[in-house]
C-alpha cells in the first residue's frame, strides 16, 4: 500500500493506482474528458491529452494529470486548491474556444460530456476566443457522420478503432492547431476499410461522431400509403428504457411494442423470430458442411460489421462465413414474400423498418445483393437512440405505457433467438439446434455457459454424436483478428466460430444508449438477455411454432431451395465501397 | 562477378582491426594528418602534439566537443583515428572494464544532457544498466530543430566518429547491441557523412560484430526525421523510430526503463555523446575540473543575432555571458546597444541587458533568470529589436511545431500567438497582459511534453523583464523599437522638397501635396508599407 495525502486527508491505496482512481476512493470527483476506462471490456484510453484532470502536487511547479499519474509514496495532492481549480477552468475554456457553440442543434445536445463539463464548471464567458478549426463534415456514408469541427482530440475513437477493433481507419492528421482525427488521404468513411461498427460513436464525448439520423425517413414512410412493418432486435429491449431514465437492463419489450403501434406502424414484429430462422438455416448449413466434408469452421454471419471486416482483411477466408443473411435481412426478405402473401400486399407496397442496436445495419441494408427483384429486404434502419427520440417526438410517456404483444406470423420467438443480443449467444443457439439436427436426440442441457460473458475469446468443446465439436467466440474485431489469424495459420482448429464486432456483442452496439464509460450497464443488459431466455418455455429455434409454420406453409425444407433464394447471400472479397 | 565479390568480402574482413593494429594505424595516420596540417595556415600544433584552430575567435574558446571540427577530414576514418578516435572504446574493451565501472565514472563526471534537460547522463546509463532485458538500445538524438542552432549539425558533419564512439561506449556500458541515430533529413551533409562514417567503422571492425576482436558487438542505424520539431522530444522521437506519428508519450516509465520498443533505452544528445570519449580518455577528475561544480565541462553555443562574429562558441560552463558576446563574438554590430540575450532556442527566455553582466552560462544561473540552457541557441538582440515581436516570433514557431496532442499546447499556444498578433498590430488592450501571463503559466504547468512546457518561456520572460514595452504597445499603441509596422506613423519632415516621388509611388494614395511644397501623409489611410521612405531622395520621411 502507498501512503499519501489528498486534500489534506491521510490516504492509502494499492501500488499502481492512478490519482484519479485514488481520489474516487476518497469521494473526490476529479473531472475528466479524454480518459475512458471500460473495466469489463479491458479497454482504456489514457492518452492524457485533454489535461482537464490536472491536479496540484504540493511543492511542485508542474501540475499533474490525475488520469495517468500513479500515486507515489508521500505525495501531497490538492485537487481543490485555487490553482488547480483555475487551471482546470482554463483548460475547459481553451477547449470551448475551439468548439462550435451550436449546442442547441447538436445531435449530442444533452448527452455531450464537454457540455456537461462546461455546465459543471459554470463557464459563463470565454477569455480566449480566437480562430477555430474548420473541417468539412463527412456525411457520405450510410452509418456515421464525422463532424471534426466538434472534435476535442481525446483520441477515444482512435483507441477503439486502432487498438480495440484493429480496423485502423482513424488517425491524427495535420499538426499543431490544425490537427484533426482523419482518414487516409482524407477520404470519406465509406471509401475506407471502416466496418461501421460505430464503436467510435459509442465513446465519442462530443458530437464529433454521430449516427446518420433516419428518423425523418421513418415518419415519411408512416405517413405514406404503404404498409409499414417494423422489427426490433434482441438487444434493443434491454437498453431502450435507459433513454427514459429507467434502470439499465430493464426489459421493456411490451412498452416498446405499444410505443411502436402508437407511432403508426402497421405491424410490429420481432427480429428474434428471424434469429430463430437464422439458427435453423445456419445449423442446417453447419450440419451439411460437417457431414459432407465442407469447409470448416463455419463463421457466423449475422454481424454486418464483421462481414465487412472479413471482406477487407481475410479475403482468403471469404468462403468460410455462413451464407445466411443476418436476421433482420432474413426478416425483410420474408416480410416482402411470405408475409406479403399472407397480408395480401405487393412487396413494393411494403416498407420494412429495422430498429437495431447497431449503425452498421444501416450500411448493410444498402448492400445491393440484399433484396429480391429490385426490392431491398430492409428499407430503413434506425438505432435504439433514434427510436427513443421518435417515442419522445410522438409525445408518449414511455415509462407508463401498457404492454402489448408482437403481431402474428413473425412475432413469436424462442430463448435461442433472444440471446443473439449478447456475445456467445449465436454460437449457443446454433449448438442447441445443431446438436439435435446431427444426433436426432434431445439436448438435455441447453445452457452453454462457457460461451457467455465478456472474456475476449471464449472456447468450449461439445460432444455431438461422438465427435468433439470445438467452438470459439470472440467479440471485438481485434479479438476476432487474433482468432482468425490462428485459424488461417492452422494454429487452431474449430468447427464453429461466432464473432460480433462490438465488444460484448449487440448489447454494446454502436447504436445503443450511451454508457459514458459505465460498463456495469453492459452487465445488466446481458443479464436481462439471459433472463428472458431462461423464462421462455421454448429455448431452441427449430421448435418455434411460427418458424415451423413458415417452413410448412411457404419455404419447404430447412436449408432448401426456396430458403436459399430468400435467406442466403454471398460475400465479396473485392468489395471496394458502399 | 562471383569471384570479385568474394575477393571484396575477403578484403573487407582483412580490414578489421584489433587492438595492436589500431595502435599501429594511429601512428601512421597521425603522421599523415600532421603532414597535411603543417601545410595549413589555419591549424596549429600544440606542444603535446594535438591540433588547434588558429585565430582569436577559436583560441579564446575551450573546444572539447568540437575538438576535431575543422581539423580532420570527416570522410576519412584514419583522420579520426589519428586524433585518438576509438582509443577510449579500445581501452575499455582491452582492459575488460565493467559496465558498472563505466556507469559509475559517468555518473561521477556529472555530464549533464546537452540537449537541454541537463539530466546527468551517467544516471540514465545506470538505470538502463540496472534493468534486465532481451535487448537494450542507444539512441542518439540528432533532431536538432531550434531555429538558428547548428551545434549538433557541425559535430555530425565534421566529426561523426566522435558520436559513433560515444554511442558504442554507452552500448558497451549498459549491454546494448544496437544504436539508432535520429537525424533530421534537412541535414543532408550530416546524413551523408554519418553514412560514410558508419560504413568505414564497420569496415575497420570498430562497429559491428566482435568489435576489435572482443565479445562486444554493436551496430548503428540511421533514422531520418521528416521535419517535425517535436520529434526532438525523447518519447516522440522513440514513437517516430517505431514507425508511429511522432507524438510524445504519456510518461509512466522512464525511457531508460521502458523506451524504444519498450526496452531499456539510453537517449543522449549529439554533443553529450561527443563528450564521452574525452571523459573516458582523460578521466573524471579532468572533466570535473572544467566548468562549475554543478555543471562540469563545456557547452557549445550557436551565437547569432546582432553580434559581429556569429558562429559556434564552446566555452567552459560558468563562463560570463559578456565574455561570449564581447570577447569572443566581437560585441554588438554597428555599435548599437545590447538589449537582451535569448538563450535556449525558441522555448528559452530573454535575459535583459541589465542582467547580462552578472549572467554566467550554466544550468543553474540561466534557470534562475527564467531562461534555460536548452541545446545552446543564443540570440543576441539590440535596441532595434522589439521584445513583444520577438516573443510573437518564437510563439509562431512553437504553434507551428506543436504536435496537437494536448489542449494547452495545441489551443493555448495558439491563443497566446493570437493575442500577441493583436498587440503588435495595435489592437491589444491592457486586459491582455494579465491574461497572457495566466495562460502562459497554465500552459507551462500543464503541457504534456517539454515543447509545451517551455513554449511560453519567451512570453513569460519578456513580460517579466520588458513589461514596459508591452504596456507601450497596448496603452500608447507605440513600438519603441520601431518594429511593429502597424504602430508606426510615417511623417514628412521639413526637409521635404516637394518632388512628389512619394505621392506617385504610394500604393494607397494617402500622400497629398503640391509640387515644391511639403507633402502630408494621411495616417488613417497609410498602410505602413515604407515605400515613401524608400523613395524619398532627401530622406525627409521619418518614423515616429
Amino acid at each position: 500500500m502507498i501512503d499519501f495525502t489528498i486534500n489534506g486527508i491521510e490516504a492509502s491505496v494499492e501500488e499502481g493506482t492512478t490519482i484519479l482512481d485514488a481520489a474516487k476512493k476518497y469521494n473526490i470527483h476529479i473531472p475528466t474528458l479524454c480518459h475512458l476506462k471500460l473495466h469489463d471490456l479491458n479497454v482504456e484510453n489514457a492518452s492524457a491529452s485533454c489535461r482537464v484532470c490536472m491536479v496540484e502536487e504540493e511543492g511542485k511547479n508542474k501540475m499533474i494529470a490525475a488520469c495517468s499519474t500513479r500515486v507515489k509514496k508521500g505525495m501531497r495532492i490538492r485537487t481543490d486548491s485555487i490553482r488547480a481549480i483555475r487551471t482546470r477552468r482554463m483548460m475547459i475554456e481553451l477547449l470551448l474556444s475551439d468548439h462550435p457553440k451550436d449546442c442547441l442543434i447538436c445531435p449530442k445536445n444533452g448527452k455531450c460530456e464537454l457540455q456537461n463539463l462546461a455546465a459543471d464548471a459554470g463557464i459563463r464567458s470565454l477569455r480566449c476566443e480566437g480562430e477555430r478549426r474548420v473541417c468539412t463534415i463527412d456525411d457520405d456514408s450510410f452509418s456515421i457522420i464525422r463532424d471534426m469541427n466538434k472534435c476535442i482530440l481525446c483520441k477515444r475513437c482512435e483507441t477503439m478503432c486502432n487498438e480495440v477493433q484493429t480496423v485502423g481507419v482513424l488517425t491524427d492528421v495535420g499538426r499543431g492547431f490544425h490537427t484533426v482525427v482523419g482518414t487516409v488521404f482524407d477520404r470519406p468513411m465509406h471509401s475506407t476499410t471502416c466496418t461501421f461498427c460505430g464503436q467510435c460513436i459509442a465513446v465519442c464525448p462530443t458530437g464529433a461522431l454521430t449516427e446518420v439520423d433516419n428518423t425523418a425517413d421513418v415518419w415519411d414512410a408512416i405517413s405514406s400509403d404503404k404498409t409499414v412493418i417494423v422489427q426490433t432486435a434482441p438487444a434493443v429491449r434491454v437498453a431502450l428504457g435507459e433513454e427514459f431514465g429507467m434502470e439499465p437492463g430493464t426489459v421493456v419489450t411490451g412498452k416498446m411494442v405499444t410505443a411502436l403501434k402508437n407511432m403508426g406502424f402497421d405491424y410490429v414484429y420481432d427480429t428474434n423470430f428471424a434469429a430463430d430462422v437464422t439458427i435453423v438455416e445456419e445449423a442446417s448449413e453447419f450440419a451439411d458442411r460437417f457431414k459432407n466434408g465442407g469447409r470448416l469452421p463455419i463463421l457466423t454471419s449475422c454481424c454486418p460489421s464483421w462481414i465487412k471486416f472479413v471482406e477487407h482483411n481475410f479475403k482468403e477466408l471469404i468462403d468460410i462465413p455462413s451464407s445466411c443473411k443476418s436476421p433482420h435481412e432474413m426478416f425483410g426478405s420474408l416480410a416482402k414474400s411470405y408475409l406479403a402473401e399472407k397480408l395480401g400486399k405487393k412487396p413494393e407496397d411494403i416498407v420494412v423498418v429495422s430498429v437495431m442496436p447497431c449503425v452498421a445495419k444501416k450500411y448493410e441494408a444498402q448492400r445491393p445483393e440484399l433484396g429480391n427483384s429490385g426490392n431491398s429486404d430492409v428499407d430503413i434502419v434506425i438505432s435504439t437512440r433514434e427510436l427513443a427520440r421518435m417515442i419522445v417526438d410522438s409525445t408518449q410517456d414511455f415509462v407508463n405505457l401498457p404492454d402489448s404483444s408482437f403481431d402474428r406470423f413473425m412475432g413469436q420467438s424462442t430463448g435461442a433467438g433472444t440471446i443473439f443480443g449478447s456475445t456467445g449467444g449465436v454460437a449457443e443457439a446454433t449448438l442447441r439446434t445443431a446438436y439435435e439436427f446431427l444426433t436426432g436426440e434431445e439436448l438435455k442441457e441447453v445452457n452453454f455457459t462457457a460461451l457467455r460473458g465478456f472474456e475476449k475469446i471464449k472456447e468450449t468443446t461439445v460432444n455431438i454424436g461422438g465427435t468433439q465439436i470445438n467452438v470459439a467466440v470472440a467479440s471485438g474485431l481485434g479479438n476476432a483478428r487474433k482468432l482468425l489469424n490462428d485459424v488461417r495459420d492452422g494454429i487452431k482448429q474449430y468447427h464453429i466460430i461466432e464473432i460480433m464486432a462490438c465488444p460484448g456483442g449487440c448489447i454494446d452496439g454502436g447504436g445503443q444508449p450511451y454508457m459514458h464509460g459505465n460498463t456495469e450497464i453492459l452487465t445488466k443488459r446481458m443479464n436481462s438477455i439471459y433472463n428472458i431466455d431462461n423464462k421462455k418455455h421454448i429455448r431452441q429455434s427449430h421448435k418455434n411454432p411460427e418458424v415451423l409454420q413458415l417452413y410448412n406453409e411457404y419455404l419447404g425444407e430447412f436449408y432448401g431451395e426456396k430458403a436459399h433464394k430468400l435467406l442466403h447471400t454471398h460475400f465479396y472479397a473485392d468489395r471496394s465501397e458502399i | 562477378m562471383t569471384s570479385s565479390s568474394l575477393k571484396y568480402s575477403k578484403d573487407n574482413t582483412d580490414k578489421r582491426l584489433d587492438y595492436n593494429s589500431l595502435r599501429q594505424l594511429k601512428e601512421e595516420a597521425y603522421k599523415n594528418l600532421k603532414k597535411r596540417v603543417l601545410k595549413d595556415d589555419a591549424i596549429g600544433i600544440n606542444e603535446n602534439g594535438t591540433f588547434y584552430l588558429k585565430g582569436d575567435y577559436y583560441e579564446k574558446q575551450l573546444r572539447i566537443a568540437l575538438r576535431n571540427c575543422g581539423i580532420i577530414d570527416p570522410g576519412n576514418i584514419e583522420d579520426s583515428i589519428a586524433t585518438d578516435g576509438y582509443k577510449a572504446l579500445a581501452d575499455l574493451l582491452e582492459n575488460n572494464v565493467s559496465g558498472q565501472q563505466i556507469v559509475d565514472d559517468m555518473t561521477r563526471a556529472n555530464l549533464r544532457g546537452r540537449g537541454g534537460a541537463g539530466f546527468n547522463a551517467g544516471r540514465k546509463w545506470a538505470e538502463a544498466l540496472s534493468h534486465e532485458a532481451p535487448h537494450k538500445y542507444i539512441v542518439c538524438n540528432a533532431d536538432e530543430g531550434d531555429p538558428g542552432a547548428f551545434m549538433d549539425r557541425s559535430i555530425l558533419e565534421l566529426d561523426p566518429h566522435s558520436v559513433l564512439e560515444g554511442m558504442a561506449i554507452a552500448g558497451y556500458a549498459i549491454g546494448a547491441d544496437k544504436g539508432f541515430i535520429y537525424v533530421r533529413a534537412e541535414y543532408p551533409l550530416a546524413v551523408r557523412n554519418l553514412k560514410i562514417a558508419i560504413n568505414q567503422a564497420m569496415e575497420k571492425g570498430l562497429l559491428g560484430d566482435n568489435i576489435l576482436g572482443s565479445n562486444f558487438s554493436f551496430s548503428i542505424e540511421l533514422r531520418l526525421g521528416a521535419g517535425a520539431f517535436v520529434c526532438g522530444e525523447a518519447t516522440a522521437l522513440i514513437e517516430s523510430i517505431e514507425g508511429h506519428r511522432g507524438m510524445p508519450r504519456n510518461k509512466i516509465f522512464r525511457t531508460a526503463h521502458k523506451g524504444l520498443f519498450q526496452m531499456p533505452t539510453v537517449l543522449n544528445n549529439v554533443e553529450t555523446l561527443a563528450n564521452v570519449h574525452m571523459i573516458m580518455l582523460n578521466g573524471v577528475d579532468w572533466f570535473r575540473s572544467i566548468g562549475t561544480k554543478d555543471s562540469p565541462g563545456t557547452k557549445v553555443f550557436s551565437v547569432v543575432g546582432k553580434v559581429l562574429n556569429a558562429g559556434l562558441v564552446e566555452v567552459p560552463m560558468g563562463t560570463p555571458l559578456t565574455s561570449i558576446i564581447y570577447d569572443i563574438s566581437g560585441g554588438i554590430k554597428n555599435n548599437k546597444k545590447l538589449k537582451a540575450v535569448q538563450t535556449g532556442g525558441p522555448s528559452g527566455g530573454c535575459i535583459p541587458a541589465s542582467l547580462v553582466e552578472s549572467t554566467t552560462v550554466d544550468f543553474e544561473c540561466l534557470e534562475s533568470l527564467g531562461s534555460i540552457m536548452g541545446s545552446g541557441g543564443m540570440v543576441v538582440m539590440d535596441e532595434d529589436d522589439c521584445m513583444v515581436d520577438i516573443a510573437r516570433f518564437f510563439m509562431e514557431f512553437t504553434v507551428e511545431e506543436s504536435c496537437g496532442k494536448c489542449t494547452p499546447c495545441r489551443v493555448g499556444n495558439k491563443r497566446i500567438l493570437e493575442t500577441l498578433d493583436r498587440i503588435t498590430q495595435g489592437q491589444g488592450s491592457e486586459k491582455d497582459l494579465p491574461y497572457l501571463k495566466e495562460l502562459s503559466e497554465v500552459i507551462r504547468d500543464t503541457s504534456l511534453c517539454g515543447l509545451g512546457q517551455a513554449a511560453t518561456n519567451p512570453v513569460l520572460s519578456t513580460l517579466r523583464y520588458f513589461e514596459n514595452e508591452y504596456i507601450s504597445h497596448v496603452k500608447n499603441k507605440r513600438c519603441m523599437a520601431k518594429v511593429c509596422r502597424n504602430l508606426l506613423i510615417y511623417f514628412v519632415g521639413e526637409g521635404c522638397i516637394g518632388c512628389g516621388l512619394c505621392k506617385i509611388n504610394c500604393p494607397v494614395k494617402c500622400i497629398e501635396g503640391e509640387r515644391k511644397i511639403r507633402h502630408i501623409i494621411d495616417p488613417e489611410k497609410c498602410i505602413k508599407c515604407g515605400t515613401c521612405m524608400e523613395k524619398c531622395p532627401v530622406h525627409a520621411i521619418t518614423l515616429s
